[in-house]
């Protein structure tokens, strides 16, 4: 029970907790199955969601990096789990239906080849003595050997290895163990395998599967000073070099007292967090590139203003657009409008021209998106553009409050404070530079 | 915007100063729609039997035929599109007040305007129908993962008590992901239960069950479980809001990590332990031998 707990405490930091990417449907025999979708089981009191058994093997970590809980030299309760313990804890879980599957990872045990050895095992029983047939994500343990990380990788669904923090310079200062080299060596490794197995797949049909959910990594916000552009030009190059399903970001929680890193009594940058995550779902579903929403003179976001808006604000050149005719690539460009309200656009309009009404009841934020579009020609009725109108509507109080819990982040944002601060016409960059100083 | 009025016009029906009244099933309401091309007259009101209703209306009481109902259904995908049945029928499973009425009137458009109805997302019909769609689909999704088993023996049981119909829409995923289990999952609300044995899986009606109480093993989990859940949340980034916008309280009296049976957030441990003592918690074997009786319902 204790063990559970000081374990669990252990892991809790890490965000991989989403479980799409698979899908699997059961088989007779073997118990579980998986969603592609991905499937919340619960919600921690932080409104995280909890979808997988995650725990750490061992939390007696033989390395020290600074802003780890688990480092050498942190003063903590240490204890570790036998692979049988794992392995029953998941099956008595997962058919209560309190979980959708496991995340393990582990401190570093002796060595990371050990370490390794430890995690196949847990693995082994799950799958081979089980027959559990759900949803498996294990850390690659930076270091370890090929041939261990690839047995590793075919009993596992997604496989990752945290890049922790987004520059080298920052690596070198907080995580003296590791290096560029042992993080981006085994994600090499990953995608190599992944790419190598999918064309067997085709050859042979049973072959099995190396991490078919892919891979993800997470970094840490806010330890080190990198730059949300830093931080996104990674993300992008992660996506296209490396193939990876998804990266994660968490704002970085002070645990230890570290002259390297910023004072125990520094709040998680929760906002910051939030804006990369909209920032990156830009990039994988908006066909954004990270150089449109940011650059050298703006490296950071602006905390007021969502990524989206504060792109559209920037190219009012490319607006309006005609809801009745433009391309749904365009529409999605457009604020107010998502995924899905755009492709209700888009099959609305085949059977009816669209009115501002109708674009309401199709999930389209009119009070954002009236500044950017025009249905039949015209823009909405009776509406004022000023620049001081345009950006106390674009900043969504309501949209962004369950984000910003109160006692957390002491943001003002949408006091008439701010809003009197905001420029006049024309004069947004201005305001731009102002922030950044 | 056209209400029936204009949509009946076309189609010379008017709209009368009836109630129609039917015994709840499907059948039942694909008869309405027979018996109202059949006079060409479109009711006020659909009720169905038992549910509390104006004084205001005469009311026609439809007996449900199996043949009309089938008819009805058939001419569905024919005549407007085998998406337009799925819609139907979840929409039936909806609880969105009216839904009898949603149903006719989505009907009147889709036999006027035939597969087209599907695209016509910005009409008041259509639109009702689809939000309540994706709003049962919505309840079964957040269920993939709020149900909770508890284990007894060879057997385990879930207690759920949703606002739609879902236990059809949650149905495959469950009966997929423990093929090899005995399962019940209990629609308290509705008084239905979903019984799954290997090879076999049957929606039956049940009604005042409770589940037995947990043996040792089965309670060792549950305080596993709930001091996992408590771990895991991050004591800096608290937030209520965020956590009841996502996983609504209204769930919470069937999840063992929130119902306060182990102390912790004692939202409904009061009126369970009453519950408890009220009624003796019927044992193991009732529960086996009502799993066993069900079989024959398949
Ligand atoms: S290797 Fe991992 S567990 Fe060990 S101190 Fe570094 S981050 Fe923590």
């Amino acid at each position: 029970m204790e063990k559970l707990e000081i374990l669990t405490a252990s892991a809790k930091y890490d965000v991989a907790c989403t479980s799409s990417g698979s899908d699997r449907k059961g088989q007779a025999g073997s118990l579980g199955s998986t969603a592609a979708m991905g499937i919340c089981h619960s919600f921690a009191a932080d409104g995280r969601c909890i979808s997988l058994l995650k725990v750490l093997m061992t939390n007696a970590c033989v390395y020290d990096c600074a802003y780890c809980v688990n480092r050498k030299s942190n003063p903590v309760r240490r204890a570790a789990f036998t692979p049988e313990e794992i392995a029953d804890l998941t099956m008595q879980f997962y058919r209560r239906n309190y979980i959708e599957g496991l995340f393990l990872s582990s401190g570093i045990m002796r060595n990371p080849d050990y370490t390794t050895e430890q995690l196949i095992s847990a693995l082994e029983l799950l799958r081979n003595v089980y027959h559990f047939n759900g949803y498996i994500h294990v850390k690659a343990i930076p270091g370890a050997d090929d041939v261990l990380l690839s047995r590793l990788g075919l009993l596992a669904d997604r496989m990752s290895v945290n890049i922790e923090l987004p520059s080298q310079e920052s690596l070198g200062i907080l995580a003296p163990d590791k290096s560029k080299i042992s993080i981006l060596k085994p994600m090499g490794l990953i995608k190599d395998k992944i790419k190598e197995n999918s064309s067997d797949i085709v050859k042979y049909n049973h072959a099995p599967r190396f991490a078919p959910a892919g891979q993800s990594t997470q970094m840490i916000i806010g330890a080190s000073p990198d730059t949300d552009y830093q931080i996104l030009n990674l993300t992008e190059g992660l996506y296209r070099k490396y193939s990876l399903k998804r990266v994660f970001y968490s704002a970085y929680t002070p645990v230890i007292e570290d002259s390297l890193l910023p004072s125990l009594d520094t709040k998680p940058p929760l906002l910051r967090e939030h804006r990369l995550y909209q920032a990156d779902w830009l990039l994988r579903f908006y066909g954004f590139q990270a150089n449109e929403l940011l650059d050298e003179a703006v490296p950071n976001f602006n905390p007021l203003l969502d990524p989206k808006c504060s792109w559209a604000v920037n190219h009012r050149e490319q607006f309006p657009v005609e809801i009745n005719r433009a391309p749904y690539e365009m529409l999605l460009r457009v604020p107010g409008i998502g995924v899905r309200s755009a492709q209700r656009i888009v099959k609305a309009r085949r059977a009816a021209t669209l009115d501002f009404h109708a674009l309401k009841k199709l999930g389209v934020v009119l009070k954002r998106a009236q500044f950017f579009i025009t249905c039949k020609g015209k823009p909405l009725e009776g509406l004022k553009v000023s620049e001081h109108t345009l950006l106390r509507s674009l900043m969504s109080g309501q949209q962004l409050a369950p984000y910003q819990p109160a006692q957390v982040e002491q943001l003002t944002l949408f006091d008439d404070h701010y809003a009197a601060a905001l420029p006049a016409a024309g004069g947004w960059a201005e305001f731009k530079k102002g922030a950044e100083a | 915007m056209g209400g029936i009025q204009e949509r009946g016009g076309s189609l010379m029906f008017k709209p009368s100063a009836l109630a129609y009244t039917y015994d709840g099933s499907f059948e039942g309401l694909l008869c309405c729609v027979f018996e109202s091309y059949t006079w060409k007259e479109i009711p006020l009101a659909v009720h169905s039997e038992g549910e509390e209703q104006g004084l205001l209306l005469e009311s026609k009481w439809i007996e449900t035929d199996k043949h009309k109902a089938e008819r009805v259904l058939k001419s569905i995908p024919l005549r407007i599109s085998p998406e337009a049945e799925e819609l139907v029928r979840l929409g039936f499973w909806s609880n969105t007040p009216e839904k009898e009425l949603l149903l006719l009137n989505f009907l009147y458009l889709g036999f006027k305007h035939g597969r087209k109805v599907m695209n016509m997302l910005a009409d008041d019909t259509v639109h009702a129908l689809q939000k309540a769609v994706q709003q049962l689909r919505r309840e079964g999704h957040l269920y993939l993962g709020f149900v909770r088993f508890s284990v007894y023996g060879p057997v385990m049981a879930a207690v759920i008590e949703p606002q739609g119909y879902i236990l059809p829409v949650i149905q495959e995923h469950f009966c997929d992901r423990f093929q090899g289990e005995s399962f019940m999952i209990y629609d308290q609300t509705h008084e239905v239960a979903l019984i799954h044995e290997p090879g076999r899986e049957a929606i039956i009606p049940l009604s005042g069950w409770t589940p037995p109480e947990p043996d040792e093993a089965e309670e060792a989990y549950r305080r596993l479980w709930t001091g996992f859940y408590h771990a895991i949340g991050i004591k800096e980034r608290r937030n209520e809001r965020l956590r009841s916008s996502l996983m609504p309280k209204r769930y919470w009296k069937h999840m063992v990590e929130m119902n306060g049976s182990n102390g912790v957030p004692a939202l409904a441990a009061a009126q369970r332990k009453k519950a408890l003592q009220q009624e003796p918690p019927e044992s193991i074997g009732s529960l086996r031998a009502s799993l066993r009786q069900t079989n024959t319902h398949t």
